[in-house]
């Protein structure tokens, strides 16, 4: 293979690297709006979706407030039914869905397999082009008079509503295909860009795990997608599917939407498990434990996703098999979800683990996704199911799976990838005050909400009896401390743009290819052909004091594989 | 990227793969993830179909009636002979046999052309009867009130309507095609005459009420209109992918044997074919 750069950096040189980064490779606006580089697209990725993080958030913040008293607080009843509709919605399609993927996946996974870019970087591009038209329009139905159906859009209501449900759904629809594109480009780049000497058990985990949420992506998303056209075509034409008046069936839209937002669990969780792999062996600074047990279960969590479905409706008058049947689905995917639990335990068991920020965020990701995921277990349990349905023990339950695990998996990993990404460090002591806010803000908000929601608090309600009013105080005010935490995160990473230290290439030791490279990266990724090894080789490096960065203990060591003809 | 790739010898490979054959297989596998997704994008209205068909048999057999399984069946074998075309175009891409290639995709849109103009005629006749979507179906023949037979045209349609002419019931169905192909210009009759006709037959077997217009009636046209509009945006989809083919081909984008836009282009029309085949069996040839 001939060493190709592109543009006019012809033959770079590791010491001419810090002139020629992927940031400073072209200036103005245009030249980031309509660039292929998949380092880019996930830098813009991931601005537009903090942005829509923050403005999830600014709903979340507003319905918990209003729910400090019983009764009218801030908002109206029809107000307060808007707000949390739009939290979700804005959450789960505008946040959570491309999150991870979308931004360190873009960005990360062609640089794990050593490659130039993603195979489509066309279609990259078209795909964030689609998410931020998906996101005006979406984002658009709040000026149109908002949505109050809840995010799940269920039918009859949401075909009767008079609110703008026809812009929020067709703003998910696109969104849908943003994120179908995303997981074709990363299928594809994994089974045609690997360097040789990388089989498919010597990628790296984080690949297995973005390579699992690309099935999902792909399988699940088309659904949702006819599914939200049926909703809109019912809506505008009066098509009849969902109505029963008509010969239709509600339940049957419920069918359809949760074959895809169950799977679509999984597009949130499997990134963040990824995440996780890679973290826990790093600031172990030990060999993962388990490897092939770990790709396995993201194989295994990907297949059974499309198979419990039916557990959102065992009191939707399904039939007493289908919920048996479904019920016993789902306590199967505890199985490779603990398989990966307890090798990651395994992997900490006599490492030498460093506190930093990244890995605070893993232990509260082990710590939190365990009681979100066992708490799963009572909900798929037909009958608990049948007590605690609707209450805030659920909307506590997927806060613990989807905040408490992929958010604080998604910040461990944006601060494991930080000094990659921007070629600068940020203060390690705000980073653990950070870390410390957000998790105690967090188990106050939501912990309180599993009390509640077991005395029957029931969820999406804007009144409540006075013995729920402790709670809801401890929650509300748990969601400010949580809030704090966020504004300090963010305080700090952006100092760190402009006055972070200078990172070295390997900050953390971690022995996947990214590492290799200079950070920031240059836009050609490499500037030689990449070596693909053991990517958790973890022990064959060593701190070096001068760059204050890990190096390899023997440079030319034999674990290498040279890669290219 | 146009500027990476000028570093190549090769100006088709991009400058982030090693060799076209790692490019080709690439966009070949990328459009068949894509195919995937497409076919759950149908899948989703198929579900509906056959979910409200096993609920409510009787809106099917009532509502095919009124399609014109002539023009159905023309259809198809416009949409596999343009399957056939564009596989041939495919072959002569790879053997850099220019002027055949224009020819092969240029049949491949007249194909696709006329196969829009057959849709055309199908849904104006229905739109003239009113048999449209849900809210928007009004029916202007009424079926089965026995009181109409002052044209010579609803006599067609009316009289086994009518539930009084076992006779012309049983006649009707021997030969529905071409009574409906033959009269393309009463849309609103023609159609009429061989549906209520195949009730009729089932009646003489089994009961005598079954003529009658179902509830719901429209839900069937919502879902025709549904799936076919469905499937005609994606014919309009491969009809500009075709053209930007041609003017591929005029560039000269195909002399040096580089076939995978040609390639992924047919594998998305055989879809597209795939798909109405279906279409035509579920929509129009029940019982």
């Amino acid at each position: 293979m001939t060493v190709d750069t592109p543009g006019a950096a012809a033959a770079a040189s590791p010491a001419t690297h810090a002139h020629d980064n992927y940031l400073t490779a072209g200036r103005g606006l245009l030249s980031w709006l309509f660039t292929l580089d998949h380092k880019r697209i996930g830098v813009m990725y991931l601005v537009g979706i903090l942005s829509s993080f923050f403005l999830g958030g600014v709903f979340a913040l507003l319905v918990r407030t209003e729910l400090l008293t019983p009764g009218p607080t801030i908002m109206t009843a029809d107000t307060y039914n808007k707000m949390f509709t739009l939290h979700g919605a804005v959450m789960i399609f505008l946040f959570i869905i491309p999150g991870i993927p979308a931004t360190l996946g873009n960005f990360v996974l062609p640089l794990m397999l050593g490659a130039k870019d993603v195979a489509l970087p066309r279609l990259n591009l078209a795909s964030f082009w689609l998410w931020m038209i998906g996101a005006v329009v979406a984002v658009a139905s709040i000026i149109m008079g908002a949505v109050d159906t809840g995010w799940t859009f269920y039918t009859p209501y949401s075909t009767t509503t008079g609110t703008a449900v026809i812009s929020m759904t067709l703003g998910a629809f696109i969104l849908g295909f943003s994120s179908i594109f995303t997981g074709l480009n990363f299928i594809v780049t994994v089974h045609k860009l690997r360097p040789e000497g990388m089989t498919w058990f010597k990628m790296p985990l984080f690949v297995w795990g973005i390579y699992s949420t690309a099935i999902i992506q792909v399988l699940a998303t088309p659904v949702l997608g006819i599914t939200l056209l049926l909703l809109i075509a019912e809506r505008t034409l009066g098509v009849g599917i969902f109505d029963p008046a008509l010969g239709g069936d509600p339940v049957l839209y419920q069918h359809f939407f949760w074959f895809y937002s169950h799977p679509a669990v999984y597009i949130m969780i499997l990134p963040a498990m990824a995440i996780m792999s890679e973290l826990m062996s790093v600031f172990s600074h030990k060999h993962i434990f388990g490897y092939r047990f770990i790709a396995w279960s993201s194989i295994a969590i990907a297949v059974l996703s499309f198979l419990v479905w039916g557990h959102h409706m065992f009191t939707s008058g399904q039939s007493g098999l289908a919920n048996m049947v479904f019920s016993a689905l789902t306590f199967s995917v505890a199985i490779p979800s603990a398989v990966k639990v307890f090798n990651w335990l395994a992997t900490m068991y006599k490492g030498s683990i460093s506190l930093d920020t990244p890995m605070l965020y893993a232990l509260s990701f082990l710590f939190l996704f365990s009681i979100g995921g066992l708490t799963g277990l009572f909900l798929g349990a037909l009958a608990t199911d049948i007590h605690l349905h609707d209450t805030y023990f659920v909307v506590a339950h997927f806060h613990y799976v989807m905040f408490g695990g992929t958010v604080i998996a998604f910040l461990g990993g944006l601060h494991y990838w930080w000094p990659k990404l921007f070629g600068r460090m940020y203060s390690e002591r705000w980073g653990r005050i950070g870390a410390l806010l957000i998790f105690v803000g967090f188990n106050v908000t939501f912990f309180t909400q599993f009390v509640m929601g077991s005395h029957g608090m029931p969820r999406r309600y804007y009144n409540y009896l006075e013995q729920f009013k402790p709670y809801h105080q401890a929650s509300t005010y748990g969601s400010y401390l949580l809030s704090l935490g966020f504004v300090v995160v963010a305080g700090y990473l952006l100092h760190s743009l402009f006055r972070g230290e200078k990172a070295p290439n390997n900050p953390w030791g971690g022995a996947t290819l990214e590492w290799e490279t200079s950070s920031p990266p240059p836009s050609s990724n490499f500037a030689h052909e990449m070596l693909a090894g053991d990517p958790y080789d973890i022990e064959s490096l060593r701190f070096d004091p001068e760059t204050r960065g890990y190096v390899r203990k023997d440079p030319g060591s034999v674990l290498l594989t040279r890669v290219g003809a | 990227m146009t500027s990476h790739s000028e570093s190549h010898h090769d100006p088709h490979l991009a400058h982030h793969f090693e060799s076209p054959a790692q490019q080709y297989q690439s966009a070949r596998l990328g459009m068949w993830v894509f195919l995937v997704t497409e076919i759950l994008f149908f899948g989703g209205l198929f579900c509906a179909y056959a979910v409200y068909r096993a609920n409510h048999p009787e809106i099917f057999i009532f509502g095919h009636h009124f399609l014109d399984k002539g023009l159905g069946a023309f259809n198809t074998v416009v949409l596999i002979c343009s399957s056939l075309t564009i596989a041939w175009a495919v072959r002569a891409a790879q053997l850099k046999q220019i002027r055949i290639l224009k020819l092969m995709i240029s049949l491949t849109l007249v194909c696709a052309f006329t196969f829009l103009g057959v849709k055309y005629v199908e849904y104006s006749h229905k739109w003239h009867a009113g048999l449209l979507w849900a809210r928007s179906y009004a029916p202007q023949v009424d079926h089965g009130d026995g009181d109409h037979g002052a044209t010579p045209e609803s006599v067609q349609m009316a009289a086994p309507a009518g539930g009084e002419s076992a006779a012309g019931a049983t006649a009707a169905p021997a030969q529905p095609a071409p009574a409906t192909a033959a009269t393309p210009d009463h849309s609103n009759i023609a159609p009429a005459a061989t549906g209520p006709a195949g009730l009729a037959v089932e009646a003489a077997g089994g009961g005598d009420e079954v003529v009658a217009e179902p509830k719901n009636a429209q839900t069937f046209f919502s879902i025709y209109f549904l799936m076919t509009g469905l499937h005609g945006i994606h014919v309009l989809g491969g009809i500009g992918a075709m053209f930007w083919l041609l003017f591929c081909a005029r560039r000269g984008d195909f002399d040096t044997g580089h076939f995978t836009k040609v390639d992924m282009v047919a594998l998305y029309w055989h879809l597209v074919d795939l798909i109405w085949i279906y279409l035509f069996l579920l929509l129009y040839l029940i019982h």
